[in-house]
């Protein structure tokens, strides 16, 4: 049977993160785990703001859910690793159905102003319930705490595949949901919500569930980040975590399914090359920032979805 | 009344912070047949199909769809009943492809059904004269062509009742002309509410005339009898006793 160009492409873009750990100094393997657990979060992030069209400012709280749900759930009950994985996935789902029922009664900037509270609060309440979470210091997952089937995912080897398969489940279901009448519903939202509505779709019950969805994947990339790094930290709750999947998803491209994946690896290397030259790196990926969003407003793969491959999922 | 009523108000009234948009409108609405909803421009028109359609909610009174009361529903509970509403201003999906927006409005039914929901919306899309057009962005389309595939929207919905809020509004005379007889070729299956400020869209698809006037009900009868109707001419067609 022949594969449509879509999963051409994607099973393309497994083959190459599969290839590059063969082909990669060891240096850039790791970092290339990291890309890949960081654009697990952009990929949840992008599901709800590039397909849904509903913007968080929120999203670290979802992440944190992940990884406080697996990092509490190891270090507290001392459960091992995959009990402890769904309970990061749990968390997150459960915190994302909650505040979204609240949320979802507001739109646009009033949808990100409580979305950011609701993280807000949620670090505060990481940091008053510091007798547990170690609030700012966050704590270490030990190493013998990270262990699976007897596997130590503390190797540099065992992390990347781990990231890798985490990635491409998620990255392959994501591409699925966006095709399904689910997504294209989304889809129907984010370009008129209303219309979408008059057509008997019950939107306010599509969102919800997409903004489940986006925590869902976002806690996921947070169990990943603390499973493989194995670190804890109310750090990944703030403000920065939050905006962070917004910019790699307006570099990469927003509503592309490639494009968080492209706007983590962009981003991680413009900051990782221009500090190799000048102590104002930050200068340098600010003014790259600027002319994206001024040239290519639609981002990397947006911009190549519209000048020349329209097929592009 | 031989005709069943698909749709029925009772008492229905909606009052803006003082202003009464629409008071105890009684209205049947037969089934299969083209009723046409005229008056001048603030008689209270939208704010009565808003109703209908449960964008705007009643201040009063109820509306009720195949016997049932759906007073209370919201919009999309009311589409997935069997109506189907086209805006005033169009509103379409202008990032989709005319197809992707066609095969949407076909979704809701059928997209448990990949086969039979694709053919669906190439038949609508043929039916409708879009079909070399199915893969254009809908934003890029003409002014006409965006109103004709909020049309097939609608279509592609196989509505019980179909409501077009001024479907013509904006159209050239040749693409009046072809929604004339879009609308004949759906008479008899389909009950049409069609708000309409082109008397000649009413006269020539018309079963059926009421007319609003001041948020109150003026008249209803046949194209004929509306138009003869001395208070309906007063109040909307603009003859004056000596012209």
């Amino acid at each position: 049977m022949a594969m449509s160009k879509p999963n051409l492409l994607h099973i393309g873009v497994l083959a190459i993160l599969l290839a590059l750990f063969f082909i990669l100094p060891t240096y850039h393997v790791g970092v290339f785990s990291r890309v890949m657990v960081l654009a697990i979060y952009a990929m949840g992030f992008n599901l709800l703001f590039g397909y849904t069209g509903l913007l968080s400012l929120g999203h670290a709280m979802f992440f944190a859910a992940g990884m406080y749900g697996f990092g509490l759930g190891v270090n507290l009950f001392g459960l091992p690793v995959a009990p402890a994985f769904i309970l990061g996935m749990v968390a997150a789902a459960l915190l994302a159905l909650v505040v979204g029922y609240l949320a979802l009664r507001t739109a646009g900037v009033a949808f990100m102003i409580v979305t950011l509270m609701f993280a807000q609060t949620v670090y505060l309440v990481i940091l008053y319930y510091g007798e547990y979470t170690r609030g700012d210091e966050g704590f270490i997952v030990q190493q013998a705490q990270r262990t699976l089937a007897g596997i130590d995912l503390t190797t540099e080897t065992a992390r990347y595949f781990t990231a890798f398969i985490l990635f491409s489940i998620c990255f392959l279901a994501i591409a699925k949901i966006v095709q399904m009448p689910f997504g294209k519903r989304l889809i129907a939202i984010r370009e008129n919500e209303e219309r979408a509505r008059m057509l008997g779709y019950d939107t306010a019950s599509l969102k919800l569930r997409a903004l489940v969805l986006s925590g869902l994947f976002s806690g996921v990339a947070g169990v990943a980040y603390a499973l493989l790094f194995g670190y804890v930290g109310a750090s990944f709750s703030t403000v920065q975590y939050s905006i962070f999947p917004l910019l790699w998803v307006l570099l990469g491209g927003a509503g592309t399914t490639i494009g968080p994946l492209i706007g983590v690896i962009f981003m991680f290397y413009l900051i990782d090359v221009s500090s190799s030259y000048t102590n104002a790196y930050m200068l340098v990926a600010g003014v790259v920032l600027v002319l994206l969003t001024l040239f290519a407003p639609q981002g990397l793969i947006g911009t190549l979805r519209k000048r020349m491959f329209a097929w592009l999922p | 009344m031989a005709a069943v009523n698909i749709l029925e108000t009772r008492g229905l009234t909606k009052i803006y912070g003082g202003i009464e948009a629409n008071v105890d409108i009684d209205f049947q609405l037969p089934k299969g047949k083209v009723t046409a909803l005229i008056g001048p421009n603030g008689a209270g028109k939208s704010t009565f199909v808003g109703m209908l359609s449960g964008r705007t909610l009643p201040t009063r009174g109820t509306v009720s769809f195949e016997g049932q009361d759906i007073s209370k529903l919201p919009a999309h509970k009311r589409m997935q009943l069997g109506m189907a509403y086209t805006f005033q201003i169009t509103s379409i999906f202008p990032g989709l492809t005319v197809f992707a927006n066609v095969e949407l409005a076909a979704g809701l039914k059928l997209s448990h059904d990949k086969s039979a929901h694709a053919a669906k919306t190439r038949q609508v899309l043929a039916h409708i004269g879009l079909a070399d057009r199915a893969d254009q962005v809908a934003g890029d389309l003409s002014y006409g062509h965006q109103r004709v595939l909020e049309i097939a929207m609608g279509l592609a919905q196989d509505p019980k009742v179909f409501i077009l809020d001024e479907p013509t509004q904006g159209l050239s005379e040749t693409e009046v002309d072809a929604f004339v007889a879009l609308i004949a070729s759906l008479a008899g299956e389909t009950t049409i509410l069609l708000i309409e400020h082109n008397m000649r869209v009413v006269t020539e698809t018309a079963d059926h005339v009421v007319v609003l006037d001041q948020g109150r009900l003026l008249a209803s009868g046949t194209p004929a009898e509306i138009h003869e109707n001395a208070a309906v001419q007063a109040a909307y067609l603009g003859t004056t006793p000596n012209a």
